[in-house]
């Protein structure tokens, strides 16, 4: 165990800190902001945040574990999150999800052994009338099939 | 006629859901097969036709004409077929104006959407935008708080409240800082519009907001927007960046003495922040807790603060009340459900997209005649109408009008106006317990009834249909549904009851009981 990774995970939580301080109920803006920089919120990263922002530990993990946003371990290279609300269950989003999680060998909130895809559920993605949908990090598809599907989820394709 | 020197615009979408089945491909494969004859592609919000994307439109002496859905692999035929001078062609639609589908709308709040630019300051003020903030900053706060009520303008997130008192509540509390935020949180299935508004005109959203905080006399707003949108997101951001370099936000807004600050907050990914004092919850970098109510956020809202908290919608269509007169908004509608209501068709649908239309239009005319049944070409069994938390209908109710109390005496609810298609294929016991399943997973855990009542539910549910001693479960799960419906401080477990009782009631066999065991 060496201090260096965690001096510098410090520094890095602190100055995305400086640069959300001053907006009013800053610890969401921040939360992303340490989504966005380093994937997810490291429990490590919570007391730096509670230090800063004069929270208890309580609340600021308290905020973390409220929102499906902010997992808290490593994601994989790929986030796949398959809409299972009533719209897209409507045109078979069911069997997407199966097929999702017999291909991957996962089940939702989990990623692939070797790191590749992590597969999430999501509910609605705003697609309601081309679904079912699928989105892939930050891009949607619509009216996804079987096929489709599949390609989405073959990380090396 | 453009000749071949001249420069030809053509029209794509860069909405969403557009782009997710493929609009950016064909932008760019529009560009790039033109190579050699001057063209400029305009990327728009989408139509609300979203069966027919990604729709593409061509400029020509005869209007916009229409060619759907084009796939990226089509555009190379398309361009060498003469699309570009709006040539005959499998796919070509004609003038999108004079599809019926769109010609037969009220597009009030969608009026701009598809058709400019949606970060085009210059398209928006040609197409009458900022009209409604110039003649509301030439009213009294007063006068503006007037003209909304007498709109009739309700809340179009679901709960139909009037605006305008709203307004007036937050205008007449005594404070120094007061806030106007913008419930973006559009979590429900179903919806949409929030979205396509969103990304297709966002001015009128900023508009909207400012005309608000001039009437309420706020100096904060706040958009809330959910994390699953991000395109919304980007949009809006650079709109107000847009905005504030016209000195349509700011300090002395358009010259006035209107001072006004506006800000993006993305959500993350919790369904109840959708619920207004959750949001604020959330707004305050807390838990989406939520709170019970009074004190009302218009008196005790943002950090304690009058708060004026309204819906995309609502806010998108103060713009056009304010340039056109309360008369021209209210002159729409049924019975105290006056203007229009952007309903939005979607599940298994054959034409679903965006319907702007007055209130009243019934739920069949929707579901058959705008939405042309189902996809799949089996038979409409059900449809869910206004979100997770609506209402399961049969067929037979096809006959409602689209209006908040025809709604409610039926049992069901309009809510935002998004309408959910199912097929003769869906299992209602398995919806009923998909219900209560979300509210289990989504709840914020505050209240005992929804907490506790929605993990319960889904229990009930599961040995009504393994048979367990049938009469006495469903006088279980219609206890704990009055209870939930009673007792909890919100409407996520308040109404998840709903969607539960309706599948009971108008599909009783799938829970594999009979109507006598019921009663």
């Amino acid at each position: 165990m060496t201090s260096l990774p965690t001096r510098s995970l410090e520094d890095q939580v602190r100055s995305i800190v400086a640069e959300h301080r001053d907006k009013r109920g800053a610890l969401l803006p921040i939360l992303h902001a340490v989504m966005e920089d380093l994937g997810y919120v490291d429990p490590a990263v919570i007391p730096i945040l509670a230090d800063e922002l004069n929270l208890s530990r309580a609340d600021v993990h308290g905020v973390v574990t409220f929102y499906h946003d902010f997992r808290q371990t490593l994601p994989g290279r790929r986030t796949v999150r398959i809409c299972r609300a009533e719209a897209c269950q409507a045109v078979g989003a069911a069997k997407l999800a199966d097929q999702a999680q017999a291909r991957l060998g996962v089940t939702f909130g989990e990623t692939t052994e070797d790191g590749a895809v992590t597969l999430e559920q999501v509910f609605c993605l705003g697609n309601c009338a081309i679904g079912p949908s699928v989105q892939v990090d930050d891009r949607l598809y619509g009216r996804v099939s079987p096929q489709q599907l599949d390609r989405l989820l073959d990380v090396n394709a | 006629m453009s000749g071949p020197d001249e420069t030809v615009t053509v029209y794509v979408p860069r909405d969403s859901a557009a782009r997710s089945v493929g609009a950016d491909e064909v932008a760019e494969g529009v560009a790039a097969t033109a190579a050699g004859r001057p063209i400029r592609v305009v990327r728009t919000g989408s139509r609300g036709m979203l069966w027919l994307e990604p729709l593409v439109e061509v400029a020509t002496a005869a209007g916009r004409i229409a060619y759907g859905p084009v796939a990226p692999e089509d555009v190379e035929e398309l361009v060498a077929a003469g699309m570009l001078d709006g040539a005959e062609h499998r796919l070509r639609l004609g003038p999108v104006e004079d599809i019926d589908w769109l010609r037969d709308q009220t597009r009030v709040t969608f009026a701009r959407v598809g058709v400019v630019d949606p970060l085009s300051a210059e398209d928006y003020t040609a197409h009458g935008g900022m009209a409604g903030l110039r003649r509301a900053l030439s009213l009294t706060p007063e006068e503006v708080v007037a003209e909304v009520t007498e709109s009739g303008l309700r809340g179009r997130g679901g709960a139909g409240f009037p605006a305008g008192i709203k307004w007036k509540t937050v205008q007449q509390a005594e404070s120094a800082l007061k806030f106007v935020c913008c419930n973006a949180d559009e979590g429900d299935s179903g919806t949409f519009a929030d979205r396509m508004l969103m990304e297709g005109d966002p001015f009128t959203l900023i508009e909207g907001m400012t005309i608000a905080a001039w009437a309420a006399g706020a100096q904060e707003g706040y958009i809330y927007i959910r994390s699953e949108y991000p395109d919304a997101v980007a949009t809006l951001r650079t709109a107000i960046e847009i905005a504030y370099t016209r000195g349509w936000l700011g300090r002395n807004i358009l010259g006035s003495e209107l001072s006004f600050d506006l800000f993006v907050r993305v959500g993350g990914g919790a369904y109840i922040c959708g619920e207004e004092t959750s949001m604020l919850e959330s707004l305050e970098g807390k838990r989406g807790m939520v709170r019970a109510k009074p004190p009302i956020p218009a008196l005790e809202g943002l950090f304690g603060k009058p708060t004026v908290v309204n819906n995309v919608l609502t806010l998108g269509s103060v713009p056009m009340i304010l340039a056109d007169g309360a008369e021209a908004f209210a002159r729409h509608g049924v019975g105290r459900s006056r203007g229009t209501q952007v309903f939005q068709l979607g599940g298994n649908v054959a034409r679903g997209g965006i319907v702007e239309t007055a209130f009243g239009i019934t739920l069949g005319e929707l579901v058959e005649g705008y939405g042309g049944g189902t996809r799949s070409g089996r038979p409409v069994r059900t449809v869910q109408v206004g979100g997770p938390l609506g209402a399961y209908l049969p067929t037979s109710r096809f006959d409602l009008p689209m209006d908040y109390e025809a709604f409610a005496a039926a049992n069901a609810m309009v809510g935002h106006g998004g309408v959910v298609v199912f097929d003769d294929t869906v299992d209602m016991a398995g919806q009923a317990r998909f219900a209560m399943e979300f509210c289990a997973a989504e709840s914020c855990g505050k209240c005992t009834p929804c907490r506790i009542g929605a993990v319960r539910g889904v229990e009930v549910i599961d040995r009504i249909v393994a048979g367990e001693d049938r009469p006495a479960n469903l006088k279980l799960l219609n206890d704990l549904c009055d209870l939930m419906t009673e007792g909890s401080l919100c409407a996520m477990g308040g109404l998840t009851p709903m969607p539960v009782k309706s599948a009971l009631a108008h599909f009783p066999g799938d829970f594999g009981t009979t109507t006598e065991e019921q009663r």
